[in-house]
């Protein structure tokens, strides 16, 4: 059995998955179900200024008949009154000290609210504190949530606000609504945050009502743009990570994952990608809080096959691997195979191979099964064929090197290399 | 023991006689089902399909909620699409080309989507096709069965007035009277008839009969064009000592009287002995069985290997509680005081392949005896040949000859369907009459379809 035991910036939970800041987190009752169930920890729904909230708040992308392969959602910042929250946080903690506690804060934008609020969610006993400076919706008009976090000047102030006066740990939760999330993610820990944690939701419009014609969610007849999250946003995410796994000086605290984190196979990804841990809401959403049990149970079974005891042993282990395309060996060269034995000759491979890559597919007609084989000469190794096959393991990529040296980019122009080898 | 109709209640005619493939009962299922399809190109399911229905296309219809296009896409290739949903024989066809097979996974339910989408434009009555003006060109067209229906859609879409012969009082051919009525209901039949002409420029004229009621010649004085769709019908006789028994019948005229009576109409004996082991022989026994006879018993003279049904539906026979005496041949079928007692079987054993390519069934010398009441006859149709003789038309052994244009000996006479290939799926027919319309097109120097 792995330990799957997590220590996030000396906050102690019995495994790596937390859930985010979000309606599941916005009230003791669910979040004593979410402990129960089994989840190592919360970061309470964001606490500050009473707002109010509108219906309907959520909207989902469906592809081919799949629901929530994206979700989004226009709802605030907690609605309910600061103290009702503050008390319930106190009760959870005496009710469950072993997990992880901790809160989700976005004050209005003056140093005193900061303080004023920092203090309050202090007094509680909870382990940590979450600086939201990501949601992308309603709160960015009253200059607060993505508009903090997309100015890396105006982050940085808030956070030296925050840091004046907190006793506990804090983490910035960063906005990807930026084209690069490593200025806001520097600037943040030189004013003094502990630890980082990402992606917030993406800006979308999730779809649009053929009938009446108002974009989701339809909110008396209108719309606004919802925060994106789900399965859709995860690669997204794992991209704006793996930048600050890559950055010197943002690869030196701790990061919590987050991003469309639906199964153990995710969460392993973003911990391969330098995330300490990894925060949930989506998945849970969708399905309840029982998924957690999979969540621990697929990882520590990866960990016992892989070999790895606890979770620091694997978290960033595939940053390396992330490099600069200049850097890649240009004399690397895969050749799609179709295994005949397994092809169910659906024609899937070709279609895509012939219409929109490189033609590297031979079709010969048969009734009703053609057979196809792979034009060796042609094939340019792109994967395209494999990915489209819906049979696992009956096409697969063999490596036909070009040379035997690593050649990269750089190298090949250096020495005038042939340019065009079709 | 004796052959008496009424042996069940109502409630139990309704059940006994409820849809074998039930449809989509929600929008939902279907979808499900249409997302799992992995819209293979250049088809397997497509290329089974007599009629090449674009099946990839009509299902990812479904899945993107067009149904409308869904439903267009299977009747442009197969106007008797709704139909054909019920009675194909797809475990044989598309479904059984579907490459889930290959994968051990359980096909796309191609059938049961082909349904849903053309029962919605059946029922709805949407308005998918529309015929171009009037070219002034006559075509006739004998038989509303599922050939001529095709050829009739399909020539009418190009503008040709055409008439229909029929000379039963509905149309749908043996769609209305030769199949199950578990499998497509009369009023469905109907519905479906009615959707066919409601594209204007199809006439039928019913209760006319080829070679009494109209002439052939005439036909071919009076229009541009003549189109012979007239099917098969006549069950073939068993030659053998004692045929002519009260309460021996032939699977056609069973058939046929329970799609045209209430089902407490039809009578049946106790134990019934149904020769043969086609789709016909398997629609007689299953009604049978359902109609309340206590023990049918399906003969073949060869084994389940060489059988011309599908395993479906020797499992729906088999599920109705229908036993199989494989290798049987009936030898003499025994009375007393007229009425059927007794059927003498001959044991067979396989020998070399016949002209089929099967195993043909040899006499053992040895026989066996089973107590009956009632004998079906299921042994295969034979074309109507002293009509097609009388018409003149070149045949063999009363299948009208053809050419590669679905042309008959006779100028502007064209033909297809079961009359020209002897009895195959209504796919097949549909396909026929649809190479009709377009060989009449050309002949007519009409635009093709």
């Amino acid at each position: 059995m792995a330990n799957l035991q997590s220590n996030f910036l000396g906050i102690k939970s019995p495994n790596p998955f937390w859930l985010a800041s979000a309606p599941p987190t916005d009230k003791k009752i669910n979040v004593l179900r979410a402990f129960e169930a089994g989840w190592g920890g919360v970061v309470w729904k964001t606490l500050g200024t009473q707002v109010k909230n509108v219906s309907s708040r959520y909207s989902a992308v469906e592809y081919n008949g799949q629901r929530v392969m994206g979700f989004n959602n226009i709802e605030l910042i907690s609605d309910r009154p600061l103290d009702i929250n503050l008390i319930e946080i106190k009760e959870v903690l005496k009710e469950f000290p072993d997990r992880a506690m901790v809160v989700s804060l976005m004050a209005d934008n003056d140093r005193n609210s900061w303080h004023e609020l920092v203090k309050k969610v202090q007094d509680t006993g909870a382990h940590g504190l979450e600086l939201n400076f990501g949601c992308p919706h309603g709160m960015v008009e009253r200059g607060m949530g993505a508009s903090v976090g997309q100015d890396p000047e105006i982050a940085k102030m808030v956070v030296e606000w925050v840091m004046e006066v907190a006793q506990i740990p804090v983490i910035t939760k960063l906005t990807p609504n930026v084209h690069s999330v490593v200025p806001a993610a520097r600037s943040v820990l030189k004013a003094g945050s502990n630890g980082l944690s990402l992606i917030n939701t993406i800006q979308s419009v999730t779809g649009i009502d053929l009938d009446t014609l108002v974009p989701n969610p339809n909110v008396a007849g209108h719309s606004v743009f919802g925060g994106y999250c789900g399965p859709a946003v995860k690669p997204i995410a794992l991209k704006f990570l793996t930048t600050l796994s890559q950055d010197e000086l943002t690869n030196k605290v701790p990061i919590s994952g987050i991003g469309g984190i639906t199964s153990w196979k995710d969460a392993v990804e973003f911990m391969l990608l330098g995330a300490s841990n990894v925060q949930v809401c989506t998945a849970a959403m969708r399905y309840g809080f029982r998924i957690i049990r999979d969540l621990c149970d697929g990882m520590n079974n990866w960990m016992d096959e892989k070999g790895y005891k606890n979770i620091e042993d694997f978290v960033g282990l595939s940053v390396p691997k992330m490099i600069k395309w200049e850097e890649l060996d240009i004399n690397y060269h895969i050749i799609a195979n179709i295994d005949q034995d397994k092809c169910i000759h659906c024609g899937l491979c070709y279609i895509a191979c012939e219409d929109t890559s490189h033609q590297s597919i031979n079709i010969e007609k048969g009734n009703p099964y053609n057979k196809y084989t792979i034009k060796e000469e042609e094939c340019v190794g792109c994967n395209l064929c494999k990915i489209v096959c819906p049979v696992s393991d009956c096409i697969t990529m063999e490596e036909h090197r070009k040379g035997d040296e690593y050649l990269n980019w750089k190298e090949f122009q250096k020495r005038g290399l042939p340019l065009n080898d079709h | 023991m004796s052959i008496q109709n009424n042996r069940l209640s109502a409630e139990e005619f309704t059940k006994n006689f409820v849809d074998v493939h039930p449809p989509f009962e929600h929008a939902e299922g279907a979808v499900i089902e249409a997302n799992r399809c992995i819209n293979c190109y250049d088809a397997p399911c497509t290329k089974s399909c007599p009629t090449s229905i674009d099946v990839p296309l009509f299902i990812k219809q479904i899945a993107s909620g067009n149904i409308k296009g869904s439903a267009k896409t299977i009747l442009s290739s197969n106007i008797m699409g709704g139909g054909c949903s019920k009675v194909c024989p797809v475990e044989k066809l598309c479904e059984g080309a579907c490459v889930f097979n290959l994968l051990e996974d359980v096909p796309i339910s191609i059938a049961k989507l082909q349904r849903y989408s053309t029962e919605k434009a059946i029922h709805e009555q949407w308005k998918l096709f529309e015929r171009k003006p009037s070219n002034g060109k006559k075509v006739a067209v004998v038989g509303a069965g599922p050939a001529g229906l095709a050829c009739a859609h399909a020539l009418s879409l190009q503008g040709v007035e055409v008439t229909i012969y029929e000379k039963e009082e509905k149309g749908g051919g043996l769609m209305t009277y030769g199949v199950a009525a578990y499998k497509v209901t009369p009023t469905f039949c109907k519905e479906e008839v009615d959707y066919i002409t409601s594209l204007g420029g199809i006439t039928i004229n019913y209760k006319q009969s080829l070679g009494k009621d109209i002439l052939l010649a005439d036909l071919q004085k009076n229009f541009d064009a003549v189109f012979l769709g007239i099917g098969v019908g006549i069950a073939r006789e068993l030659n053998i000592p004692g045929e002519n028994a009260d309460g021996v019948v032939d699977a056609i005229s069973f058939i046929y009287n329970l799609r045209t009576n209430d089902f407490n109409k039809i009578a049946v004996g106790d134990k019934i002995a149904v020769i043969g082991m086609g789709m016909t022989a398997i629609d007689a026994a299953t009604q049978s069985k359902r109609l309340g006879a206590k023990e049918v018993t399906l003969i073949y003279r060869r084994t389940e290997n060489e059988k011309p049904c599908t395993d479906v539906e020797l499992d729906l026979a088999r599920l109705d509680g229908c036993s199989v005496i494989w290798l049987a041949n009936p030898k003499e079928i025994i009375s007393e005081n007229g009425k059927v007692k007794q059927l003498v079987c001959s044991k067979m054993k396989l020998g070399e392949p016949d002209k089929s390519g099967r195993r043909a069934p040899v006499d053992t010398g040895e026989t066996f005896i089973l107590d009956v009441d009632m004998v079906i006859k299921a042994a295969g149709q034979i074309p109507f040949e002293e009509v097609i003789q009388n018409a003149d038309l070149k045949n063999n052994q009363g299948k009208i000859m053809i050419d590669h244009l679905t042309a008959t000996n006779h100028k502007g006479v064209f033909a297809g369907g079961d009359c020209v290939n002897g009895g195959k799926e209504v796919v097949n027919a549909v396909q026929e009459g649809k190479d009709g319309a377009k060989a009449i097109l050309s002949y007519l120097q009409l635009e093709s379809i």
